[in-house]
């Protein structure tokens, strides 16, 4: 295949997987003209490209899909669900073609009649033509590229090797006093080198907005076929996940996406009936927490009927029936687990292949992850998939105890709290140690009795850690050192066994650090291991009733506090000086592979290498937010509220009146900037 | 052609591992301690970017460990980990005048169960270590 036909294949690839979201929505929403913009865009890009070469199939089929899209575009046409159906086949057929011409296979005498028949007429003839093929979304996530994953990782620790030898270098640099004229050219090595290493590590990295990004589709397709009505939120978190684990997870989350819309929610009689709204909602969530990457799938369905379960397996044969009476609810739930039953009354095709959660189950064990399902009836089930990370890039915070340097995975720690200042509040039950920390006592682990360490000096600092559903306690540490995203490398078998740690990495100086398991540290000192129902979380509103609105409270960076709704808050970040792109007004960042605008920035501040940034949730899409120092997280005692004729909200924290950044005042601002 | 050997010196005594095994002899570095591992475990460190599991061949054999000198670290891949045996001298590699052959008496305690076979060899026979045996140590089953 020559050049030219592999870029064509893998543009149009990508354009596919871009928009397989975005139909959906267009659907929900026919008068999105900027959704319906972006679907006309790539059929006529697909058009154009054929020019070059020679597929009329699929040139004829775009350009129907093209001249349909225009109709809506001039307003001649409405855009009715069948039509978005046909759109959706169209898609689907031209990622097959795709495919095909991938493999240097002949497209065939097919006809696509069909589709380009159904795109010219009416709606009532649509629907019976498009019956799109469940092939066609998986495929729109291909790679476009292949690399044995062998190579990467060879390039990857020869990066890393090169980090270790640029920071001995300029450690030896240092001693010269900035004499040596060799200042300049090591600082543009240096900041190249970074560059490089972070772009071979993303190679290995996906985000799982990729695999999520699927979901919309899939739901859509399958609610309609069976006669559901299925409200998707997926949060991805901004979880990365090495390339083949995000493989690996795929079969198994969608089958239990397809499990929840045909066996969880019921159709919109039966909810009606049971008093739930009729539109079923289906919620899939990932997380990072700490070694492992959390992936919670949660309907609000019928639940499991254990009862139901329970006699199943009986009939099966699988337990004795005076067993199956018994049977605990959570032992009930475990036969889910069970190898060949399933509580559907009919096989449907969608779930009832005799594929079992069985299977599922040991799919995901196999990649060392684990399976776990709660339900409650009426009020619908929850799946929580952990899989752990392998090879992944963790923002940490190294902490030192017993004179020994560890690091501990920033996504468990709730906050940080230094007893200098006396702020700290102390209780004694028995010989445990209890902190009181905002009105609740957490028990107190000394990390260095934890690892049988000899403490060295008076544990100064504890690091509130956030376990499973929310459950505290402080981690007692002799210091708390700095952040750090570190490459976490498994350990061998020999120091996993204590099960404290879960991996290990490098220092700046090369110095081996261990990543602690803080999890399995506090149950081994006597944190209960609880799992407490995650609460559905409340939003907005409802926050602001029961404990005042939640706030980031920073310093920006002419040095006034501000107040950010920490609803809106995605994700603190420091970002080079040189990812900062300031003309007149108008600044933007670029984190990651993305350009997000600036915010916060006023004329002639200074900015700090790294810049600290705060990720927010803006209006439009993710909006940075330079600032000098994130101070802590609060409660406001009272809502915020205009004073007088400026237009932003204020609320009083201590003695100071503090602006309240929230959507309003970020689109104030950077609309200021355009103005 | 006969296999070649590394000679090492532990707890007083001179054995063998074999050659081909082995990815390098080095003085490691930067070393930190493994709280809460097993006796035989003497620590953590890197070798390139690659994480470096330390065995103490003293404490692996049963003996009493001894005050740290510097010591060598032979390094050797093993089920996809690194690790570095600990010997107090490791500096010639000789070749096997013959095969690995079952041990004519009881080597005595520790030296059993970690060298299941001799070798002789242009410096007489050597016990022939078993690296796995090691590496699990004297607690494993």
């Amino acid at each position: 295949m020559d050049d030219l036909l592999a870029e064509f294949v893998a543009e149009t690839r990508d354009m596919l997987a871009a928009l397989a979201g975005e139909v959906v929505a267009w659907e929900a929403d026919p008068t999105d003209r900027a959704r319906l913009d972006t679907i006309f865009r790539f059929v006529h890009t697909v058009k154009g490209n054929c020019g070059f070469f020679d597929f009329p199939r699929l040139e004829a089929l775009s350009h129907a899909a093209e001249d349909a899209l225009a109709d809506v575009r001039e307003g001649t046409r409405p855009a009715d669900a069948a039509l978005v159906t046909v759109v959706l086949a169209v898609l689907d057929r031209i990622a097959a073609m795709i495919e095909r011409i991938e493999r240097a296979e002949p497209l065939g005498d097919d006809t696509d009649e069909d589709l380009i028949a159904a795109l010219r007429s009416s709606a009532e003839t649509t629907a019976a033509a498009a019956q799109p093929t469940a092939a066609g979304a998986a495929l729109a996530e291909q790679r476009t590229i292949r690399l044995p994953v062998e190579l990467i990782d060879r390039v990857m620790s020869g990066v890393s090797e090169m980090v270790l030898a640029r920071n001995d270098m300029a450690r030896r640099l240092q001693g010269f006093d900035g004499l040596t004229g060799l200042e300049a050219p090591f600082a543009r090595l240096s900041g190249l080198l970074g560059e490089v290493r972070e772009a071979i590590t993303r190679t290995r990295m996906r985000r799982i907005d990729g695999l999520f990004g699927t979901f919309p589709r899939m739901v859509r397709d399958l609610s309609a076929e069976l006669g559901k009505q299925v409200q998707l939120e997926v949060e991805s978190g901004d979880v990365e996940l090495d390339r083949e684990m995000i493989e690996l997870i795929r079969d198994p989350l969608l089958h239990i996406v397809r499990n929840a819309i045909d066996h969880g929610i019921e159709p919109p009689a039966a909810r009606e009936s049971a008093g739930k709204a009729p539109v079923g909602r289906l919620s899939i969530a990932a997380r990072q927490s700490g070694n492992t990457i959390r992936i919670g799938i949660a309907d609000d369905g019928r639940g499991i009927d254990c009862a139901r379960l329970a006699d199943k397996a009986a009939a099966a044969g699988l337990i004795a029936p005076a067993e199956a009476a018994a049977l605990t609810r959570e032992q009930a739930i475990e036969l889910i687990f069970a190898a060949g039953l399933s509580t559907a009354e009919t096989v449907t095709a969608i779930s009832g292949r005799g594929v079992g959660m069985d299977v599922v189950r040991a799919n995901v064990e196999k990649i060392g992850g684990t399976l776990e399902v709660e339900s409650e009836p009426g009020e619908g089930t929850r799946f929580l998939i952990n899989v752990p990370l392998t090879l992944s890039i963790l923002p940490c915070l190294t902490v030192r105890s017993g004179g020994q340097v560890f690091a501990v995975p920033r996504s468990y720690i709730e906050e940080i709290v230094g007893t200098a200042g006396g702020q700290a509040e102390f209780a004694h039950v028995g010989e445990r140690r209890l902190l009181t920390f905002r009105d609740r006592r957490l028990p107190c682990v000394p990390l260095s009795a934890a690892l049988g360490l000899a403490p060295r000096g008076e544990a100064q600092t504890f690091v509130i850690v956030r376990l499973g559903w929310g459950d505290l306690y402080a981690l007692e540490v002799e210091d708390v050192l700095d952040h750090h995203e570190l490459v976490v490398k498994p350990l061998s078998p020999a120091i996993m066994a204590s099960g404290l740690f879960v991996g290990c990495t490098q220092l700046d100086d090369g110095q081996p650090a261990l990543l602690l398991d803080v999890a399995a540290v506090g149950y081994a000192s006597g944190i209960p291991r609880e799992l407490h129902r995650p609460a559905i979380p409340a939003k907005g509103a409802d926050v602001a009733l029961d404990h005042g609105l939640q706030v980031m409270l920073l310093t920006g960076l002419d040095g006034a506090r501000r107040a950010i709704p920490l609803d809106l808050v995605e994700q603190i970040e420091r970002a080079p000086i040189a990812a900062v792109r300031r003309r007149g007004p108008f600044a933007q960042v670029v984190l990651g592979d993305r350009i997000l605008p600036l915010a916060g920035l006023g004329e002639g501040d200074e900015l700090s290498d790294p810049q600290p940034l705060v990720r927010l949730r803006g209006e439009t899409g993710p909006v940075a937010y330079a600032v000098r120092a994130v101070i802590d997280i609060e409660h406001l005692a009272e809502t915020p509220r205009r004073v007088g004729a400026d237009p932003a909200r204020l609320a009083l924290i201590g003695e100071d009146a503090v602006e309240l950044i929230d959507e309003a005042a970020l689109r104030r601002e950077l609309e200021g900037c355009a103005a | 052609m006969n296999a070649a050997l590394l000679v090492v010196e532990v707890a007083g005594r001179r054995a063998a591992l074999p050659a081909e095994r082995i990815h390098s002899v080095i003085e490691p570095a930067s070393v930190v301690p493994v709280p809460r591992g097993p006796r035989h475990l003497a620590g953590l460190a890197a070798l390139r970017s690659r994480p470096l599991t330390l065995i103490d061949c003293r404490s692996a054999l049963g003996f009493e460990p001894e005050e740290a000198r510097a010591p060598r670290a032979v390094v050797v891949d093993h089920d996809g980990h690194l690790y570095g045996l600990l010997v107090d001298l490791a500096d010639e590699i000789i070749a096997a005048t013959g095969s690995p052959e079952p041990l004519a008496a009881d080597p005595g305690h520790g030296w059993r169960r970690m060298a299941p076979t001799m070798i002789e060899s242009a410096n007489g026979p050597l016990l022939l270590l078993d690296i796995a045996a090691l590496i699990s140590g004297p607690d494993a089953a």
